[in-house]
């Protein structure tokens, strides 16, 4: 076996990743490194690039330029020993529907014999709260035990690395909540990380201990959530009304700002002041809103302005 | 542990399984019963008719033909209607996220294709020998032929199915894999003796397997004086098992590399986009 099968070095370590379809550039140079363990997020407005950074680390698509190594390899070139050792779980799995759902556990945890000792079917699905669900059919599940059933196949060859790609899409607050605490069990079991991706910073914020945001086709922070929160609060938005004009201005100095303001109106015609100091969720939430309204370069510029 | 074994072995537990959820899905059963089970009610009535002076009935005569034509429709659409729906649904790409996967995957598929063909056929013999009157298979000598037809016929229509379901990359693409199917079988002599077809779409029809398949069939459960409907007044043994032989070698040979293609080209934006275009179809 030429592929190193060690846990020494980062779990995922990504430079200069580029992705290009036709003439359009995706991802223009994303750098990262994540260490094993623990759950990172992979946070971006919609069509950012997040699932396409995820099927690249996956071995499912070729990337058009940069470095990547998953534990330790190119998923260009991994084999099913490198395939053993990762869990996928993505947003919208309908297969083996037929199928019943303990069933399905035990054959795919054959799979996974000649690499690891599997989950044993009952433990599993204990784990994931489907011990009621294993005789049923699985197109008989609702969404939220669908998914959790995907988690279960996910890490049922006790996997070095887990992938979910958006899981909670499309669900009701209860499925939402079970699933976050199903997540908070996984980060118990030993030497797992996890990459989640994810365009809801709440989600984030609740479940990782790093948040990466994308955007723009890069990287544009990264840190845990307390860090990015702090970073985005230094600067606080001043927004007034003169001359029948909306005006609205970041600074780290709030007070000092609005003194000079204040003491160049000689005619009174500032009004309407306001001074929001920034939390990190108002300058996602801009990001987002700007992105999604095709300005994707002045949003990045914008959140880097509200979070350095 | 010899991962390619394990994966082989774990590919035909997987066949087992989907065979047993085949047998006890009634939708399944249904879609796939029905048909045949009208064109046995056709045959049957046909028992009266006759085909110049053959001395068996022209359902009789067809009954073999239909055998033959389950072979190949259930062998080829079968594995192409699989291939299809399951790259719709992600089974494929969750083959793909695990260790040796893809291989027991199509093990799985091939296995579980064979054994609910295999038990259809012996049910459809069984039925054709009792409804039908002048089958002749009480010799050994017709058990093997009729073995090695089925075992030929699976082969080189599984592999064609492999072959073709690999190409069909959207649902509603099928329709190019049923249709020109439903020309071939038109010109094949199943319901009718090919020698009353103008002679040039006998030689379109010898060109598909469909034709030989209905042929060995006949020649294993019909009295031999019937050879003298065929084309050249003979069951040509050889022939068939020939030309059964090259699609087969032919499919084999250029289905691992169509089915690797397919298998790279698989990620979860690739089948959200097919659901997506499945949708707008039905939308």
């Amino acid at each position: 076996m030429a592929q190193p099968l060690t846990d020494a070095g980062p779990a995922l370590a990504v430079s200069d990743l580029r992705m290009r379809y036709g003439d359009k550039d995706v991802l223009t140079g994303v750098d990262f490194t994540i260490e094993p363990g623990g759950v990172t997020a992979l946070l971006g407005p919609n069509g950012a690039g997040k699932t396409t950074i995820v099927e690249i680390l996956e071995g499912f698509r070729a990337r058009s330029a940069g470095s990547v190594e998953v534990l330790g390899t190119d998923p260009a070139r991994g084999g099913e020993h490198w395939r053993a050792r990762m869990g996928i779980v993505l947003q919208e799995w309908r297969d083996n529907g037929k199928w019943r759902v303990r069933d399905l556990v035990v054959h795919f945890a054959d799979y996974y014999r000649p690499y690891a000792e599997p989950w044993g079917a009952d433990e599993l699905l204990d784990m994931v709260g489907l011990a009621e669900q294993a005789g049923q059919r699985v197109q008989s599940l609702s969404g939220g035990q669908r998914r959790r059933l995907d988690v279960a196949l996910g890490i049922i060859g006790r996997p070095a690395l887990l992938f979910l790609d958006e899981p909670t899409t499309g669900f009701d607050p209860h499925a939402r909540r079970e699933f976050h605490e199903l997540i908070h069990r996984l980060t118990d079991l030993e030497g797992t990380t996890i990459l989640l991706t994810t365009h809801d910073l709440d989600e984030a914020e609740k479940l990782a201990e790093r948040i990466l945001i994308l955007a723009g086709g890069h990287i544009i922070a990264d840190g845990s959530p307390d860090q990015l929160a702090r970073s985005a609060a230094t600067v606080a938005e001043i927004s007034w009304t003169q001359d029948g004009q909306r005006h609205v201005h970041s600074t780290e100095d709030a007070t000092a700002f609005v003194r000079k303001l204040l003491a160049t109106d000689d005619d009174g015609a500032v009004t309407d002041l306001e001074i929001h100091r920034a939390s990190l969720e108002a300058a996602y939430l801009t990001l987002v809103e700007q992105f999604e309204s095709g300005r994707s370069e002045k949003a990045v510029d914008q959140f880097r302005e509200m979070t350095e | 542990m010899n991962t390619t074994a394990h994966e082989y072995k774990t590919g035909w537990k997987r066949g087992l399984v989907e065979t047993r959820i085949s047998l006890t899905t009634p939708s399944d059963m249904l879609g796939y019963l029905v048909p045949l089970a009208i064109m046995v009610v056709v045959l049957a009535f046909m028992r009266g008719g006759s085909f110049e002076d053959a001395p068996v009935s022209l359902g009789s005569m067809s009954m073999p033909g239909i055998i033959g034509l389950n072979l190949a429709f259930g062998g080829m659409m079968t594995l192409v209607g699989a291939l299809v729906m399951d790259r719709t649904n992600g089974t494929l790409l969750r083959a793909k996220s695990i260790p040796g996967g893809m291989t027991g995957y199509l093990v799985g598929r091939i296995v579980s294709t064979s054994m609910f063909l295999l038990l259809n056929t012996v049910v459809l013999l069984g039925v054709g020998l009792i409804v039908f009157d002048g089958l002749e298979f009480g010799s050994p000598d017709r058990w093997l032929l009729f073995v090695l037809v089925v075992a030929m016929g699976l082969i080189s229509m599984l592999s064609i199915g492999a072959v073709l379901g690999s190409l069909v990359n959207q649902p509603q693409n099928m329709a190019l894999v049923v249709m020109p199917f439903m020309g071939v079988v038109a010109i094949s002599g199943i319901f009718y003796p090919i020698a009353a077809l103008p002679e040039w779409l006998q030689a379109i029809g010898q060109v598909f397997p469909v034709y030989w398949l209905g042929l060995g069939m006949r020649h294993a459960l019909l009295p031999d004086a019937l050879s003298a409907v065929e084309i050249g007044d003979s069951w040509r043994t050889l022939e068939m098992f020939a030309v059964l032989a090259a699609w087969a070698v032919v499919s084999l040979a250029v289905a691992p590399r169509l089915l690797r293609r397919m298998s790279r080209r698989e990620s979860g934006s690739s089948v959200a986009q097919r659901r997506e275009k499945m949708q707008q179809g039905w939308g």
